[in-house]
Formats: structure tokens, C-alpha cells, sequence
């Protein structure tokens, strides 16, 4: 057997295998090869580092050594110069934006310090394709050990950990097998939601991507504790490298005998089974996932019953997402007492984030509830791209609201953040600069749920199309002041009336903007201004007389010939045919031309 | 493909398999176990640093020590080589010079076990960034 000396972890999650990952791999091995080390050093693709605005990571080790932005034809250096001669690539390695060091290791990239992973703990360590690996990290052990302390005992444990629903609702986990197991049936089923819609969100695919075994094994366990021999995974069609991943982990768990008949000899069988959502948002409620998954229109139903009494067929069926899941087997390998010292009074543990929009490190991140966003944005994020100042951070998706400056040092945990009129979600994380117009965000988040509302309801289907109309006459200059109000009364009666989920938190975005940004809505009403310069209608190009020589590159440049002039003479633009994209102000190196 | 038949069964591989990822977990937390570092350039190399390295890593492993084993470029004590860095936990480096199979022994069983210091030391007559 090669013995190795060195290991290269590549990330082969979706982000870093669009920039060519797997063409890295490959011609690391093959410079390998060529200096006679491929005994020696073993390259490995491992599952999302996270840190995916430097993408694509290779991390060597035992050095511990962060390499970024690595491209195919970066390869053959690192095989020169860092295996062969042991000296690191300076121009690959981290570059701290506050004091422009080169950093070597990630132990100290501030990307990394406040974070503590959990749920992605394996995620950028093992091959998620080798299920050794995942053993040879006390992988299926937490099963071993919930088949010898017994369901009931299991349970409990899971309750006195605290652990809470990681896809939105944050409903008690423990509570909810708890419901499950009690309610009898001749069969009961363990469904995993693996429907991730929340735009920006991506911690589920990435932990299926990274860490397949995990979500088996709890699924597992689950299916021990409530009585269940079969498991259903509902995951989108959208996401083909972590279905290949997880079949792939389903193949290796059954030829262990970790999935099948008498698992480790426990004498329970279980088996799971592969469903795909064609990617509707509203598939992510359980009910409508239960729908689906039995072929029908994906619509949610009334609750109750809830899925724990009759769910798919009409049998008790327990619904967890997948960060849920890979928190489930960490419990019972460390105990509920290490589990519950992580995080605030009322949500345990840790929480996955996906860092996107104005932040310098986007990215996925691990971090302890409890945590505030300032730390999230400066210390991990890494401060506002461009040194631009701080506007909002949007989380929750669709369903979440905005946090702005005075949050910024509030404790994040469930509670805090509805407290704030924004919501955990499945923990979408959006920053946004003050180029960013709240009235355009609203109206952003508004066009993704009329796209996405299932119909089935009226106050859903009915109320959020009219909600869109009034945001965009706003947006458009058209709006009174009396419309803010019916945004607000209008937004009420959708949270009070709609049936599921997505309806009853779909006018988040526009209450919370609101309410946090008033101003702003009424300077579009009454100035017709958009003060981030984002609204296009708003908005107006003069050339200014005096700065304008008449070079006329301005002319040559607009698209619809709304600038006119005679050479060497200022010109003119006429804003009745002026779409306002900007094309001449970039073009005009005078800088005569204004926008107001 | 043996199936995995009960809970001990998983755990005997399981430290098997071990040896496979722990070179992944010692990376996450080097400062806390013993690091050798082999000086690994052209010089070290012909005078069979890597015979050595392989060694300490095999070595290592059996006596049970934890610790990580890395290659380095040349540390300037070209006359000396191989010469080696060894880092106990909240301990000052030590270097060592002309360091063969035999001596690595000797350090492994007298400095890395015990701490007395072995012959052969070179003195360190620089400071790094680090340490400045």
C-alpha cells in the first residue's frame, strides 16, 4: 500500500468544479507522476471549503497550507516548488484585505476563526465518494451507539440537546421524532428534505456534495428511534453532482451493510430511496414535499395533521432538512451537554450561513448562535467590498426581512432575528451596500414568490401579484403615498390568511424594508428620487453646458440616438428617448455628464 | 465487500482506516502535538533527508507519538545535512545536523520522549520574520 506523507485536498464542490476543479485534479496527479511522488502524495477532492469567492481551494497538508484562485496551469508549480522543494507559492496564498499579508494557513484566515463546523465538519476533509474515510472519522458510530442505549433513550438525548429544525421553522428536532415515534402504524417513513430553493442558499447541497454519509447515518438513526424502515430523500433535479455523490454514498453504505437488513447486527432494517423535485420554491414545505413526492401537484395541504401523524401515503412520517440531519450523529458521538453549551438560551448549536452579496469573503460559513452580524460581516466576511458602507443584511430569502445597522450587534438565533421582523430561513445571508435600493430588493424578492406561489390559495396567489403592482409603480415614480399603506394593510392580510409557509411569510421583504427604510419609499413617492441610483426610471442624464466640448463620443455610443449636438459645440440629451443605461457617462471623459 | 457486523466491528475499522484522515486532523491543530520539519533541498535531499524523513514518519507512527512530519527548503546549514527542526508543544525549535536513521533514533527517544537534548545541535544564528 503507498504510504503517503502529504495530502492535496481539492474542493470539488459545484462552485470550485465550475472553475475547473476537476481539470486540476487531474493534472496534479499526472505532475505527480512525472516527479515519481504519486505514492507519496495522495491528491483527494474533497466537498466545499466553503470559502467560494477564492475558489477553487487546494489545500495542502500536513503543512496545513491555503492555497486560492488555483488554476489548471497553477498546478505544475505547486507539484515543483511546494512538494518537491518545500517552498510555498506566495502568489497563490490568501491575501488578508486589511493589511495585505500574505496568510499561509487557515487557522489563521479571519474567514475561518469564528467559525465552528459542525454540520460541515467533514466538509473540505474527506472524500465524500470514499466511505472509509467517513469511518476512519468515527463515521456510523453515533448508530452503533443509539442501537445499544435504545429509541426512548435516544430520543431524549436529542431533546436535551436543543437541536431545532435548521430549514426555517426552527421547530424542536427532538420534539418532532418524539411525535413520530409515538403515533402507530405498519409503516412509517424518514423523509429528508433536500429541496433547497431559497435563492442564495446553498449549505444543503454542499453538506450532500461533502458529506453524504452523514445525512445516511441520521436518517438512520431516525428511522431507529421512530420506527421507520424506509427513507425518502426529496432533492432537487438541479443539483446532479450531489445526487451522483449521494447515490454513490447509498451504493457504499449497503455493500458495509450500513443500510439493509440487520444493520450491525442490531436486527433493524432500513433502507433509503432516492425522490427528485422538479424545483418549485413551495416544495420545500413539508406538506407540498409530501405532495410531490406522491406524485401529485406539489401544494401544500392544511396542517393539521401534520406529517408526524399522516404524511407520505397518510403514514406518520418525520421531515428534517439536511443541515438537521448532519448535526444529528455529532449529538450522540459528543453528548447533549457538549452540544447545548454551543450557542444562546434558546437555539443551540451552530448555524450554517450563505455569506452573498457585498461582503469581500463570500462564502458558506459555520458559526455558533449567538454570533452578531457584526462579526459575520467584518471578521469573517472580511468588510464591504470596494470599503463602500454598510446598508443591510437580508436574511431569510423570501421569507426574511432586513436587518440593518442598529441589528448589527444583535445576538443571531431564532428568536433575535424574528424579534428583529426577519427570520432565520434556511440561512440565506445577503449584504447589501448603500448602492443598494430597499424599494428594488423588496420588489425583487416579491417577483421571486408570485413566480413561485403554488396558486392554490387565493390571499398567495392574488394578494402578492398586487403587492409586485404596487412596488413597481413605486419603483416606476407612479406611486402615491396612499400606497404605502396599502402595502402595509395589504401585506397583513397575506401573513393572517394564506394556508401555508410561503404565503404567510412572503410580505416580509416589504414590511421589513418598511419598516426599516421609510424614508427611502418616501422619497421615491414624493421626490421621485432613488437615492441608490438603481431605479432606472427615476432616474435622469443631463450633459452639463460648460464641461461638454462636443467631442461626440457620447453620440456614437447611445443605443437609441438620444444625444445630439453639433461638433466641437455642447451637447444635448432628449429624456423622452433616454432609456438611462448609462453607456455615455462611462464613454465621456470630460465627465459632463450628470445623472440627478 | 465484508459487511460490518456489529459496533465493535465498525470502531476495529475505524482505527484502521484512521491512519488515512489523522493526517488531515493533526493538520487542523499543529500547534498542540511535536513538529518535525526535514530540510528537504537539493543539498538534503543527496545527503538523504528523504530516507530520514520517511523514518521519522514511519517511526512515528509506530512508537505512537503524535506529531506531523513536514518537508521544508534548505534551513542554510548546507554543511550539516540533513538537518531537521524539532518543535515541541509551547517549546522553542531545535535544530539538529547530521541527522541519519541512527540519530533519529536517538532524538526521537531522548528529545521527543523525554527532552534531554541530544549532540548534534546547531545553534540557530538568525531570526526569522516570526520571530522577530
Amino acid at each position: 500500500m503507498a504510504k503517503y506523507k502529504s495530502h492535496l485536498l481539492v474542493c470539488g464542490g459545484t462552485g470550485c468544479m465550475a472553475s475547473q476543479s476537476d481539470t486540476i485534479v487531474g493534472t496534479l496527479k499526472s505532475e505527480l507522476a512525472k516527479n515519481g511522488l504519486e505514492n507519496e502524495v495522495q491528491v483527494i477532492m474533497t466537498g466545499c471549503f466553503g470559502f467560494c469567492e477564492k475558489g477553487p481551494i487546494v489545500k495542502v497538508l500536513p503543512d496545513n497550507t491555503f492555497y486560492t484562485e488555483v488554476k489548471p496551469a497553477d498546478a505544475a508549480e505547486i507539484i515543483a516548488e511546494h512538494i518537491v522543494k518545500g517552498r510555498k507559492v506566495n502568489r497563490l496564498l490568501y491575501t488578508d484585505p486589511t493589511n495585505e499579508e500574505h496568510v499561509s494557513d487557515s487557522k489563521h484566515m479571519g474567514f475561518y476563526q469564528k467559525q465552528i463546523r459542525i454540520a460541515l465538519r467533514n466538509c473540505g476533509v474527506v472524500d465524500p465518494e470514499n466511505i472509509d474515510e467517513y469511518i476512519g472519522r468515527e463515521g456510523y458510530q453515533a448508530l452503533g451507539m443509539v442501537f445499544e442505549m435504545g429509541a426512548k433513550a435516544a430520543i431524549e438525548e436529542l431533546k436535551k440537546s436543543g437541536l431545532r429544525g435548521r430549514g426555517g421553522g426552527g421547530f424542536p428536532t427532538g420534539l418532532k421524532w418524539e411525535f413520530a415515534s409515538k403515533n402507530q402504524a405498519d409503516q412509517k417513513y424518514v423523509i429528508c428534505n433536500a429541496d433547497e430553493g431559497d435563492p442564495g442558499a446553498f449549505m444543503d447541497r454542499s453538506i450532500l456534495e461533502g458529506d453524504p454519509h452523514t445525512v445516511i447515518e441520521a436518517m438512520t438513526i431516525n428511522g431507529f428511534c421512530i420506527g421507520a424502515t424506509k427513507g425518502l430523500v426529496y432533492i432537487r433535479a438541479e443539483y446532479p453532482l450531489a445526487i451522483k455523490r449521494l447515490l454513490t454514498a447509498l451504493k457504499q453504505a449497503r455493500e458495509f451493510g450500513l443500510l439493509g437488513k440487520d444493520i450491525l447486527g442490531s436486527g433493524f432494517d432500513f433502507d433509503i430511496e432516492i425522490r427528485y423535485g422538479a424545483g418549485a420554491f413551495v416544495c420545500g414545505e413539508e406538506t407540498a414535499l409530501i405532495q410531490s413526492m406522491e406524485g401529485d401537484r406539489g401544494e401544500p395541504t392544511v396542517k393539521p395533521p401534520f406529517p408526524a401523524e399522516s404524511g407520505y401515503l397518510g403514514k406518520p412520517s418525520n421531515v428534517n432538512n439536511v443541515e438537521t440531519y448532519a448535526n444529528v450523529p455529532v449529538i450522540f458521538l459528543k453528548g447533549h451537554k457538549w452540544f447545548s453549551s454551543i450557542g444562546t438560551e434558546k437555539s443551540k448549536g451552530t448555524k450554517v450561513f450563505a455569506l452573498a452579496g457585498n461582503v469581500n469573503n463570500v462564502g458558506l460559513i459555520e458559526v455558533p448562535m449567538g454570533i452578531t452580524l457584526r462579526e459575520i460581516i467584518y471578521e469573517i466576511g472580511g468588510g464591504i467590498k470596494g470599503g463602500k458602507k454598510f446598508k443591510a443584511v437580508q436574511t431569510g430569502g423570501p421569507s426574511g426581512g432586513c436587518l440593518t445597522e442598529k441589528h448589527l450587534d444583535t445576538k443571531i438565533d431564532y428568536d433575535n432575528l424574528l424579534a428583529s421582523g426577519s427570520m432565520m430561513g434556511s440561512g440565506g445571508m445577503i449584504v447589501l451596500d448603500e448602492d443598494s435600493c430597499m424599494v428594488s430588493v423588496a420588489k425583487f424578492y416579491l417577483e421571486f414568490t408570485v413566480e413561485e406561489s403554488c396558486g392554490k390559495c387565493s390571499p398567495c396567489r392574488i394578494g402578492n401579484k398586487r403587492l409586485h403592482e404596487l412596488l413597481d409603480r413605486i419603483t416606476q415614480g407612479n406611486g402615491t403615498m396612499e400606497d404605502l399603506d396599502r402595502l402595509r394593510n395589504l401585506s397583513e392580510v397575506i401573513k393572517d390568511t394564506s394556508l401555508c409557509g410561503l404565503g404567510q411569510t412572503s410580505p416580509n421583504p416589504v414590511l421589513s424594508t418598511i419598516e426599516n427604510f421609510y424614508d427611502e419609499y418616501v422619497e421615491h413617492v414624493k421626490d421621485h428620487k432613488c437615492r441608490a441610483g438603481q431605479c432606472k426610471s427615476l432616474m435622469q442624464h443631463v450633459i452639463d453646458q460648460e464641461a461638454c466640448v462636443g467631442c461626440t463620443a457620447c453620440v456614437r455610443v447611445c443605443p437609441v440616438n438620444a444625444i445630439s449636438g453639433e461638433r466641437k459645440q455642447p451637447h444635448f440629451i432628449d429624456s423622452s428617448i433616454c432609456i438611462n443605461c448609462g453607456a455615455c457617462v462611462e464613454k465621456c471623459k470630460f465627465s459632463a455628464i450628470n445623472v440627478i | 465487500m465484508t459487511k460490518v457486523k456489529s459496533l465493535a466491528d465498525l470502531k476495529k475499522m475505524k482505527d484502521q482506516l484512521q491512519s488515512k484522515v489523522s493526517l488531515r486532523e493533526k493538520g487542523d491543530n499543529p500547534d498542540s502535538l511535536v513538529q518535525i520539519k526535514v530540510a528537504m533541498a537539493t543539498c538534503g535531499i543527496a545527503s538523504g533527508a528523504k530516507t530520514v524523513m520517511e523514518f521519522f514518519i514511519d517511526e512515528l507512527e509506530k512508537r505512537s507519538i503524535d506529531a506531523v512530519v513536514t518537508q521544508t527548503g534548505c534551513m542554510g546549514y548546507c554543511y550539516a545535512e540533513p538537518t531537521i527542526e524539532v518543535k515541541l508543544p509551547n517549546q522553542e525549535p531545535v535544530v539538529f545536523g547530521y541527522v541519519n536513521n541512527q540519530k533519529a533514533d536517538e532524538i526521537i527517544e531522548k528529545y521527543i520522549k523525554n527532552g534531554e537534548l541530544v549532540d548534534g545541535i546547531i545553534p540557530v544564528n538568525y531570526n526569522t520574520i516570526d520571530n522577530k
